[in-house]
Parts: structure tokens; C-alpha cells; sequence
């Protein structure tokens, strides 16, 4: 085998020529890749930028393939050097730094450019795009200086451009030049409800404004428009569009249009020369979304490889809007005329708004505001133009509650269908890893093809898939919910087994009731662990080997390795001296960062493992457990102590409780609030369990979250006196450490057995509130500061947190 | 410190097996490099860089052992001690370090 591999080049290291070679890796081995990347950095995912400028990712979490992909795929990659002339004759690319590479195929996957007005001032300082990393880079370097923006664009990249230049600390106006927004992708209903929203959020919008010129001195300070109106603004973000970039062809004959023209199979006029992305031109249309650049490089890639394809015919575009809080969905066609059926629902109270629309009984378009869970099974709908049906109607405008539709609609997708649009996943990967890798849930799914990792948005449609290729297995999978994988037991049958049996350990557990896998996992381990402890507060000594990392170290650990350290303050409450001495420790051992947390109280940040004995014995203060599944703090109000509207103490109600209460191990994290006064400062509406205040005595509010899914608390009971107030506590807290499944908060917890049964439980039924709150006492009784625990233990203090250091001689 | 040469790897005392707890991982320093030693309910020992394979990173020292396998302290890949592989769905490599362990002593090998 001396023959030589055929010569694969790329120009242009974004999504579309990457995912056309990972299409290509696939099906062939055949050939020798080479990839020319303009931007210095690997291959990225472009559409989540704007998650980058609003902070909530870092360029760590947006790459895709990370350069050791390239290595173990055999690529030679060339970062930061774009190919700047193809000889098509010779069949050779030259790049920037005079490398050239021969080629048999060539993939011309450049991507596009930002539409930069041609109006005076645009080559000014502080006028940029929002396309790559370094636009990124450049806004939210200018946010620093800068005070004021203008994104010229009111489309979907300019609000996002504009949402992300609001968080960071900017004043943004967005003008734009049509009367609505995103009036490519919305109706007026749409994007006036967008309208509001985002003005709610901190923009400021000028519509139907035509810019005329870029003011300043070779600095960018305004915007002047063709109504003699001016804009002050020294960041402008041009996001009025996109132009195919295709200067790479520039001197070939290869034939161009807006961009590179391209037939069914994504070649282009010259021979061995394709193009791919948003810099070709495919029977008159540039796309500038990403779902059409993965259909496309899969019909690309299957040519390359010698296998038999069907021709591209183009694609239906739906569009999402990423902008955090604002759900936005548009597919197909969003304005109705005269011969479509339309159907709507519009709620302006809670925000949300619906259309579908028909032509002869056909779904040929859907717009979503506010509520966009139908998104993936109506954009499938639109792409094929399916039928509408009872069943659909039902789904999408409520008077059935049948979700059978759905599973057809999985079932009559083609296999090469993308179900992922963020990262070009089809039915038929998914279906055949089912099949093939004997996958069962969503997770493995995402692990193994990534679809579902980026926006999420497609995980019904994958779940969908799940449940059809597994029929009744997929179902029963889900019916029966046991500890883990470990056992086919549940948490009831688990537990009544301990008591039964009189089981005191974990292992002991596992060996006694069939483990599969001899010493557990991950998940089993720490839920024994705490069922073991919850059942014989006395008995059972906490094994530290089943705990997670945080719980048994004390302190929580960090991405990199380091700790976490928040000292208890009680109800918030702390003194100077307290101060100073957590400042001597934060400067003696160099932490990281001091903050002050959600929870009144102040973390230590970047504290290396085996400074972490020092540290608590420095600061004299017990632990905060902010790592603990189980009480975390108790948030309160300033309280009648000094405020002037304050009717009950919280301060000292707060106080007394976290005392009480801290160091209960609980299902999962754990925090409270006492609030003076209905005003309701200290937010008991968000927390396990909330105190209110009143003139007459205390309500208690349960179940809330603030967390992943936000929920306002219910309203327990109202009490008198402080006595019933700390009876009904301590049995509520009980009640969930006896019936809560280890991971479950209050939220879930409260849904799951019901607002009733609860108030019955702690509440009502005055025996067994005394007997929950006796129960709890034991276990409060027993309350040990666990730094001190390890300060006090030498074998804990140099067996889990001291390093051994060994010399390397040279 | 005692140092052993053996071939590519030199071998260095980390002192008596008592001071590595049984179902545990512990921190090694050598240098620049940073080794976490496990020791298994079997009374077995092995060693592993002390860098989790996810393309985002971090320690294992502070996993949970279960058998011959690491549950990772950050993310919950997990790991088989004696070959260093991420098991499925997951996927990754950690690079394993040979131990003898001579009567109480255990030695761990470098190259």
C-alpha cells in the first residue's frame, strides 16, 4: 500500500467545512486532510456568541473540536493563516504566510462577513461586526471605556449583539430601519411583544431610522440619520446583515453570484472545487442560519466519498432567538395572507403568543413568543409540510391532552433529517447509535453525538426518538425509578430493607441486597449514606468514602482544584472583629477572591487543599456547610431590631433558627429566610422554607426555589406564637429528611407528595408534629462543627488533606 | 529520598503504604507533577496523574472509589484505576504510573 492518499483541503475552519469533514471521517478514510482557519482558534460554535458576550459561556465552553481532535483525526491544521490564492490549474491554494498545499479536492467553506453600511465614518475606531471571537472580545473590551452603544440591525444578530452589550454595563440603543423588529422572521404581534420585552430588559430602540453617517474624529461618537437626527454612541455594532464571503474566488473562474454559486451537490463551476456554509449561493439563496450549512455538507461530503446521495433542494429556515429570558421561535412563513388559514392564540398577561399557519390544510409556517416548547415538533412540521391534524391541534391549542401526534411525527422523519441544529445531528445517528450502542437515555445520546448539548432545544425530539426505536422499553425504563444502576430497588424498598434488616453500613447495604456492582457508584453511595444516617441518627457513623468530595472535605471544590471556604454567620449577622479576621486569613494565605454570596455571608475562594485545617482554625468561625446537602443559611431582614417597618425580630428569630438547624444532613440543599414584615426582604418566597412576620404572629411559606426552576413557595400555615413557629419548623424539616429522596428539593419534594399531606403531617396532626420534632432533636443534639471535628483529628487532618511532597533530583 | 533506576523509569520511595487510607485518594507532589495515589478496599494501590482527561480539567485526588474504579470529583466520569480509561459514554485517557510496593514500602516510578 504505497499508493498516496488524495489530498483533501479546507478553507475555512468554522461549522459548515467542519462538520462536512467530520461527515467525511465517517464515511471514508481515503483521504489526507489539510485545514486553513483564519481566526486563531479551532473550530468554535459561532451561534453561541452571543452567550460568550453576554458572559454566561466562556470560549472554552464554545469549542466544538478541540485541537487535540484535529491531532487524533490526522489533520494538519494551520490557525491563523487564511489561503488567499487558488491556483485551479495546478490545483494548489497559497496562504498568507506563503504555504501551499496541492490538492484533489477542495472545500471552500469561508463563511460570511458583517454588511457594512456604505455610509461615511464606518472606517472609524470603535465600528465593528458581531461575527468571530474577536468581535467578542473587542465589545467587551470597549465595555470598559464606553458608555454608550448603537446596534445598527435589528435583526436576530443585532439583539443579540444588544443584549449582550446591556449586561455588559452598556447603554445600547438598537436602531433599525424598518417600523418592526426581526421583520424577516416575526409578524407584528411577535415583535411588539419582542419589542416590549427587551425594553423591559434595558434597550432602547429608534426604528424606521435610516442611518445617513458615522460621526467623529477617527473615533466613532454618533450616529447622524437621513431625518437630520443624531445618536451619541462611541461603540457602533454594524448587525445589519451578512454578505457571503467569497474573496478566496475572487480571481478564479469560479463562477459568483452574492456568493459562490453552487449546484445540488455543492459544486461549485470549477472542477474538484465545492463550497459549503454561508459563503455559497444554492439556486439563488445565501443562508445565513446554521441548519442549512449541516444538510448541506452532508450531501457535500457523501459526493466526496463516493456514496450515492440524494441532491440538496435547499432548506426551510427556522430561527431561535438566543437571548436569555426571551423565548422567540419562527419557521417557514410568518406572514399570512389572504389564502392561508391562520391560527393564533395571543396571551398578553402571561406573555405568550402562537401561530400556526395553513395553506389547504398544510403547515407551511409557525411563529412562537414567550412559550416555545412546541418549537422542535412544529419546525419538523413546517420543513415537511405535514397535514394538520386533530391530534396536532390539540398538542399545540390545548382541548386535548392526546401526545400521540408526536411520536408520528418521529416516526415519519427521514433518516437524514437533522434533529440537532447547533450540532448537525440526524435521525439516523441517533437511531442507530440506539440500535447499535444499545443507548437507553438522553445523556448517552448527548454524550456520544452531541446532540442536546448546546441550546438544548431539541432534547423532546430526541427523547421522542428514544421512545419510538425503544418502544416499551423506553417506557418502563422511566416507570420504575430505582437508586441507580446499581440495583433494580427503589428508595422505598431500600429503605424499608434497612430498617427490616437492621442494615447499618453501606457496604453492608449493598452486599446484603444484591449490589451489582460490588462497592456502588456514584450515585448510590451518598444517597446510602445519608438514608443510613437518617434512619439511625444514633447508630450510624457517617462514611466519609461515600460522601462526595465537598461533603467530606468540608469545603467546596473548584474547577480547578482549589476550595471554597464560607465561615457560618448567623442570620446574616457578623462583627468586626469577625472581619478582620477573615481579612488576615484571605491575605495570609492568598486566596483567590473574597465575595459576598446570595446567602449574607462571605466566601473565600482559590484556598489550596491543605490550607484548608489552617484556615478554619485561623478564622475561629464554624463552617457555613455551603457545600452540604442540608442547611445552608438563613437569610433575614434587618427586622423590628431597626427597622422602622419591621413588626417581629427576625434578626434574632434567624439567628436562633440557624443554630438550631445547621449541621442537619438533608436530601438536598436547604436554605431559609425570616422576614420582619410582609415586605418580605430576606425573600422567603424563593427559599425551602420562609418566615413572614406580622403583626400577629409568623406564616411559613415551603417549597420555593430560586434555582433551576423557579418556584414561588406555598403557603404552610399561619402561627402565633414562636413556640408553634419552631415546632412546626423542626417537623417540616424532619418530615422531608424521612420522605425526601436523597438529590429531591423541597420543590419537588412538595409537588410530589402534595401541599396536604405535608400541612397533615406537620401541621395538623399535632402527635405527629411533636414526634417529627422529637426525632429531630436527637439528631440536633448530636451537632458538631465538622472543621472543628478535623482540627481535632490528626489521622482525618493528614490522611484526606495533606499532600505527601517528594524531591526529584535531577 | 531513595531512588531507585530500573531501565526508562526511576523509582521513588513515597514512604510506608499506612500513610495512604483505604478508600481514598491521596496527592502526591513530585516536582512540577502531581500524582494521585488510590488505595482500593482490596488493599491494592495505584497511581494516576492527578488530571481529570475532560477537556475542561481538573484533580482526582478527591473522586470516590468504588472497586477498581474513580468516580472524578468534578465531573463524575469514571475511570478505571489500573488502565486509566474514561469508561463509555464518556471517553479519555489518564496516564497511569507504575507502583511496586515492597513490603510496607511503596515505590512509585518515573520516567
Amino acid at each position: 500500500m504505497t499508493e498516496k492518499r488524495k489530498q483533501l483541503v479546507l478553507i475555512g475552519n468554522g461549522m459548515a467545512g467542519i462538520s462536512t469533514i467530520e461527515q467525511i471521517l465517517k464515511l471514508t478514510r481515503e483521504y489526507d486532510i489539510t485545514v486553513f482557519g483564519q481566526e486563531p482558534h479551532p473550530n468554535y460554535n459561532r451561534i453561541m456568541l452571543s452567550y460568550m458576550l453576554e458572559g454566561s459561556k466562556q470560549l472554552e465552553d464554545i469549542i466544538l473540536n478541540p485541537i487535540s481532535w484535529y491531532e487524533e483525526q490526522g489533520i494538519r491544521l494551520y490557525l491563523g493563516n487564511a489561503v488567499q490564492r487558488i491556483d485551479e490549474g495546478q490545483q494548489i491554494v497559497y496562504a498568507a504566510d506563503g504555504t501551499s498545499v496541492p490538492y484533489d479536492e477542495l472545500i471552500i467553506a469561508t463563511g460570511s462577513k458583517p454588511f457594512i453600511l456604505p455610509v461615511p465614518g464606518v472606517e472609524q475606531e470603535g465600528v465593528i461586526g458581531f461575527r468571530d471571537i474577536q468581535d467578542c472580545e473587542s465589545m467587551m473590551q470597549a465595555s470598559r471605556t464606553v458608555r454608550k452603544a448603537a446596534v445598527i440591525g435589528g435583526g436576530l444578530l443585532g439583539l443579540e449583539a444588544a443584549k449582550g452589550l446591556t449586561q455588559l454595563g452598556m447603554e445600547v440603543t438598537v436602531v433599525h430601519l424598518m417600523e418592526h423588529l426581526m421583520e424577516r422572521q416575526l409578524d407584528r404581534v411577535a415583535s411588539r411583544m419582542l419589542k416590549l420585552e427587551l425594553e423591559r430588559q434595558g434597550i432602547s430602540f429608534l426604528m424606521g431610522k435610516q442611518t445617513a453617517e458615522l460621526l467623529g474624529d477617527g473615533q466613532v461618537s454618533g450616529l447622524k440619520f437621513t431625518d437630520g437626527t443624531e445618536l451619541e454612541a462611541q461603540l457602533v455594532v454594524m448587525a445589519a446583515g451578512i454578505v457571503p464571503n467569497k474573496d478566496v474566488a475572487a480571481e478564479t473562474n469560479i463562477a459568483l453570484g452574492r456568493g459562490i454559486i453552487v449546484d445540488d451537490t455543492m459544486q461549485t463551476s470549477v472542477p474538484h472545487i465545492s463550497a459549503v456554509g454561508e459563503c455559497c449561493e444554492h439556486r439563488g439563496v445565501c443562508y445565513g442560519l446554521v441548519a442549512p450549512l449541516f444538510e448541506q455538507g452532508q450531501v457535500l461530503a457523501k459526493r466526496l466519498a463516493g456514496v450515492e446521495t440524494e441532491p440538496y433542494t435547499g432548506s426551510t429556515v427556522s430561527t431561535k432567538l438566543k437571548i436569555s429570558g426571551v423565548d422567540v421561535f419562527s419557521a417557514g412563513i410568518f406572514q399570512e395572507e389572504e389564502h392561508h388559514q391562520v391560527l393564533t392564540r395571543q396571551d398578553d398577561w402571561k406573555q405568550t403568543y402562537k401561530k400556526v399557519l395553513l395553506d389547504q390544510n398544510r403547515i407551511v409556517g409557525a411563529v412562537l413568543y414567550g412559550d416555545v416548547t412546541d418549537a422542535a415538533v412544529m419546525d419538523r412540521a413546517v420543513k415537511k409540510q405535514e397535514i394538520m391534524t386533530d391530534e396536532l391541534y390539540g398538542q399545540w391549542f390545548g382541548g386535548s391532552t392526546e401526545t400521540a401526534g408526536a411520536g408520528i411525527a418521529v416516526e415519519a422523519m427521514d433518516d437524514s433529517e437533522i434533529v440537532c441544529g447547533c450540532n448537525g445531528v440526524t435521525k439516523g445517528n441517533i437511531v442507530s447509535c440506539i440500535q447499535n450502542e444499545g443507548f437507553t437515555t438522553v445523556d448517552e445520546i448527548k454524550a456520544h453525538t452531541g446532540a442536546t448539548r448546546s441550546c438544548g432545544g431539541c432534547k423532546p425530539m430526541v427523547e421522542q426518538i428514544l421512545s419510538y426505536v425503544l418502544g416499551e422499553n423506553y417506557e418502563q425504563g422511566e416507570q420504575k425509578e430505582t437508586i441507580c444502576g446499581c440495583t433494580d430497588l427503589s428508595r422505598d424498598e431500600v429503605i424499608a430493607a434497612m430498617k427490616e434488616k437492621q442494615l447499618m453500613h453501606v457496604r453492608e447495604v449493598m452486599n446484603v441486597l444484591g449490589w451489582k456492582q460490588e462497592e456502588g457508584c456514584s450515585k448510590c453511595r451518598p444517597a446510602l449514606n445519608y438514608y443510613l444516617g437518617m434512619l439511625w441518627p444514633e447508630q450510624h457513623e457517617d462514611e466519609k468514602d461515600s460522601r462526595f468530595v465537598n461533603e467530606r472535605l468540608h469545603a467546596n471544590i473548584q474547577k480547578d482544584g482549589t476550595f471554597a471556604v464560607v465561615p457560618r454567620m448567623y442570620g446574616g449577622v457578623t462583627t468586626p472583629q469577625e472581619l478582620k479576621r477573615i481579612a488576615d486569613v484571605a491575605e495570609k494565605y492568598e486566596v483567590k477572591m473574597v465575595k459576598v454570596t446570595g446567602g449574607q455571608r462571605i466566601d473565600l475562594l482559590g484556598v489550596k487543599k491543605e490550607d484548608l485545617p489552617s484556615i478554619w482554625a485561623e478564622l475561629d468561625m464554624p463552617s457555613g456547610h455551603a457545600y452540604a446537602k442540608g442547611l445552608r443559611t438563613v437569610k433575614t431582614c434587618v427586622g423590628s431590631m431597626f427597622c422602622r417597618f419591621g413588626t417581629q425580630d427576625s434578626i434574632s428569630m434567624g439567628i436562633a433558627m440557624e443554630k438550631r438547624y445547621q449541621g442537619l444532613y438533608m436530601p438536598a440543599k436547604f436554605k431559609m429566610a425570616v422576614n420582619g414584615c410582609p415586605r418580605n426582604c430576606a425573600e422567603s418566597g424563593t427559599k425551602d422554607l420562609g418566615i413572614v412576620g406580622n403583626d400577629g404572629g409568623w406564616e411559613l411559606y415551603a417549597g420555593g426555589n430560586g434555582g433551576i426552576r423557579l418556584r414561588a413557595a406555598d403557603l404552610l400555615c399561619k402561627v402565633k406564637t414562636d413556640e408553634e413557629l419552631m415546632e412546626i419548623s423542626d417537623a417540616f424539616i424532619q418530615y422531608y429528611r424521612e420522605t425526601g429522596k436523597y438529590g429531591e428539593r423541597t420543590s419537588d419534594w412538595v409537588e410530589r407528595l402534595g401541599l396536604e399531606d405535608i400541612r397533615q403531617a406537620v401541621v395538623e396532626d399535632v402527635t405527629q408534629r411533636k414526634e417529627l420534632a422529637a426525632r429531630l432533636m436527637i439528631v440536633i443534639n448530636q451537632y458538631q462543627d465538622p472543621w472543628r471535628e478535623v482540627l481535632d483529628n490528626d489521622e482525618l487532618r493528614t490522611g484526606l488533606y495533606e499532600p505527601i511532597q517528594i524531591a526529584i533530583e535531577q | 529520598m531513595n531512588t531507585q533506576v530500573n531501565e526508562q523509569m526511576r523509582y521513588i520511595s513515597l514512604g510506608s503504604k499506612h500513610a495512604f487510607p483505604k478508600h481514598y485518594g491521596k496527592l502526591i507532589r513530585a516536582g512540577e507533577q502531581e500524582i494521585a495515589i488510590f488505595h482500593t478496599s482490596d488493599g491494592q494501590l495505584y497511581a494516576l496523574e492527578n488530571k481529570s482527561p475532560h477537556p475542561k480539567g481538573g484533580t482526582l485526588t478527591e473522586g470516590i472509589v468504588s472497586g477498581h474504579d474513580l468516580y472524578c470529583p468534578l465531573r463524575d466520569l469514571r475511570i478505571n484505576l489500573e488502565t486509566g480509561k474514561v469508561y463509555a459514554p464518556d471517553e479519555g485517557q489518564v496516564r497511569v504510573f507504575p507502583l511496586n510496593v515492597k513490603g510496607e514500602e511503596v515505590w512509585l516510578g518515573l520516567e
